[in-house]
């Protein structure tokens, strides 16, 4: 419980700090669009993601970081596209070090970043905003790599 | 000024976050109801917990007297080898020496040898095999490469006074970039020159390095788990296959082949050994060494004749943590100067369900494998879902022989120390 009010607290301060750029849903039926896109992200975790992640989002220790509940997923959504799209090198979560480096899947399109990460940001105990496929256009473009 | 105050607001949040997250995991410890300490082990065997949450409890080694020695992957309160002392059942921490983590630990002729992810160190031992001077071991070598990939130091010796170290590979197949769907292996694998091998140092001489020390077997992706065979006075070490060949090279292997292979493989290893990582995997059921797709492979092509074959195949990632020679007489004629194997468990067989986390035995005739291996002690996972999910209660590591014969096993995830005993 109260974890959930000071997430709720962080989901405030980061729409105060400018961080969710949030749009208007720009389909007729917000929930039906979510929902699409949650049933298309499942598919692309299972190809891309589920071998070093697993089922369950809970990654393996030592290795694989976790995709449940963590700052990194409930943050700013372009700091997540962009690791999606860049991979990343080796982190550090809650004082635990995660050692394999995720690699780049730069070849994804904008919709399927945008299905996987609203699947991951609404699976495993997660509940934040979709991603959209605009979201990833605007970050993909602003990366050079 | 406004901004920074918001920001600092964030930090503040997320940091309490976590602190509530911290409060409400903690879980209490596995309730063990059975006999056998929730393992499942052959008629005759029975098993009981020395010790609990001490960590993160890699390998072992107990003396002749019965002292307990672990080496923790994260040093616990400043100290990262314990010694424990077994009385009325349960082992006591009696100290805790070395402000370092990592995994390899051994004892030889007096001297109790540790190693943390980039060097190694020894401490003389009383007539009891207590360290007499925990705060000023002796560094034997020193700046060994640690890119936190495969980067633990797994250490045995030999009856020379040599010292073999496992200095990991860096990556997974040695690609331009690693894990990275389509990228080809990088050309002659360059890391070979200090990494994915074992490199052979004196165990004597102070501050060796890379220079100071001998290549002894190369093309070896990563080892844990090794020790010296006394019969045929020979190093036997278990290999940590590659990971994600579908993953990497969709076209090529499905993800059932992905999940089935390459083998996890045993090495009876001899001065100037390839066993020929990143060029090749052993297939499991093509029984043979395999052109990796890095370096041109199709799943089919097989590897260059010239390297070494495995003297065993095991399934494919399930990562053995431990191997240890039996010479004990506790156990039935068949186990003595057989190997038991920790495997530590999978994680690479998702979306197919994981496996391991159990100890293997491997018989052995004349210091060969000899027959087929069979699972000893189970269930470490706590259930069949919990090692299909990977979700497992304690997965073994380390494994040490006591001296009446007893079997030790270590657990780094909850930091459980087992120890097995027989009685005919």
């Amino acid at each position: 419980m109260r974890t959930k009010i000071v997430l709720a607290g962080i989901q405030l301060l980061l729409a105060t700090a400018g961080f969710a750029q949030q749009k208007k849903p720009v389909t007729k039926s917000p929930v039906a669009g979510l929902k699409a896109s949650i049933t298309a992200g499942e598919a692309v975790y299972t190809q891309f993601c589920v071998s070093c992640h697993l089922p369950d989002g809970g990654g393996v220790e030592n290795l694989n970081p976790p995709l449940i509940k963590t700052a990194f997923i409930n943050g700013p959504k372009p700091r997540l596209i962009t690791t999606v799209l860049n991979g990343m090198g080796q982190v550090e979560i809650n004082g635990e070090r995660y050692n394999n480096v995720m690699p780049s899947f730069n070849y994804l399109t904008d919709k399927q970043v945008a299905d996987v990460l609203t699947f991951v940001r609404n699976s495993f105990g997660n509940k934040k905003p979709a991603v959209t496929a605009m979201d990833v256009k605007i970050t993909r473009a602003k990366v050079v790599k | 000024m406004k901004k920074v105050f918001v920001y600092a607001g964030v930090i503040a949040a997320i940091f309490c976050t976590t602190l509530a997250d911290a409060q409400t995991s903690v879980k209490p410890v596995l309730k063990i109801t059975d006999d056998n300490a929730g393992l499942k082990l052959p008629a005759k065997f029975k098993a009981t917990i020395l010790a609990e949450n001490m960590g993160k409890a890699r390998h072992i080694v107990v003396t002749p007297q019965g002292g307990i020695y672990v080496r923790l992957a994260k040093p616990v309160n400043g100290k990262g080898t314990i010694y424990l002392q077994e009385a009325n059942g349960k082992a006591v921490v009696k100290n805790g020496f070395g402000n370092y983590g990592g995994t390899g630990i051994y004892i030889k002729d007096g001297y109790l040898y540790s190693s943390s992810n980039e060097e190694v160190f020894r401490y003389k031992l009383d007539a009891k095999n207590e360290v007499i001077n925990p705060a000023a071991p002796e560094k034997i070598v020193t700046g060994l490469i640690n890119r936190w990939q495969h980067e633990t130091k797994s250490l045995v010796l030999d009856n020379e006074g040599n010292i073999y170290v496992n200095i990991g590979a860096w990556l997974n197949s040695c690609q331009e970039k690693d894990r990275q769907k389509g990228s080809m292996g990088r050309k002659g694998c360059p890391m070979l020159d200090s990494a994915g091998g074992i490199w052979m140092f004196k165990h004597d001489k102070l501050n060796q390095t890379y220079a100071d020390g001998v290549r002894y077997a190369t093309g070896l992706r990563n080892i844990v788990g090794l020790d010296w065979n006394q019969q045929n006075n020979q190093l036997f070490v278990m290999q940590h296959g590659r990971d994600q060949l579908h993953d990497i090279f969709p076209d090529l292997y499905t993800v059932q082949q992905s999940a089935l292979n390459p083998a996890e493989c045993m090495f009876a290893l001899k001065k100037g050994d390839d066993a020929g990582w990143p060029y090749l995997y052993y297939d499991l059921a093509q029984h043979k060494n395999i052109l990796a797709p890095e370096y041109g492979g199709d799943g089919k092509t097989a590897a260059d004749s010239k390297y070494l074959e495995p003297a065993a195949a095991y399934p494919a990632h399930m990562a053995p943590n431990g191997l240890l020679f039996y010479t004990g007489n506790q156990f039935p004629e068949k186990y003595k100067n057989g190997a038991f194997i920790a495997f530590h468990g999978s994680w690479n067989r998702s979306p197919e369900p994981q496996a391991g986390y159990f100890v293997v035995f491997q018989p052995f005739k004349d210091g060969k494998p000899a027959g087929e291996w069979e699972i000893f002690a189970d269930n470490f996972s706590g259930s069949p879902e919990k090692t299909a999910s990977g979700r497992a209660d304690h997965r073994p590591c380390g494994l040490a022989q006591g001296p009446d014969g007893s079997l030790y096993v270590t657990d780094d995830s909850k930091g459980f120390l087992y120890k097995i005993t027989y009685t005919p």
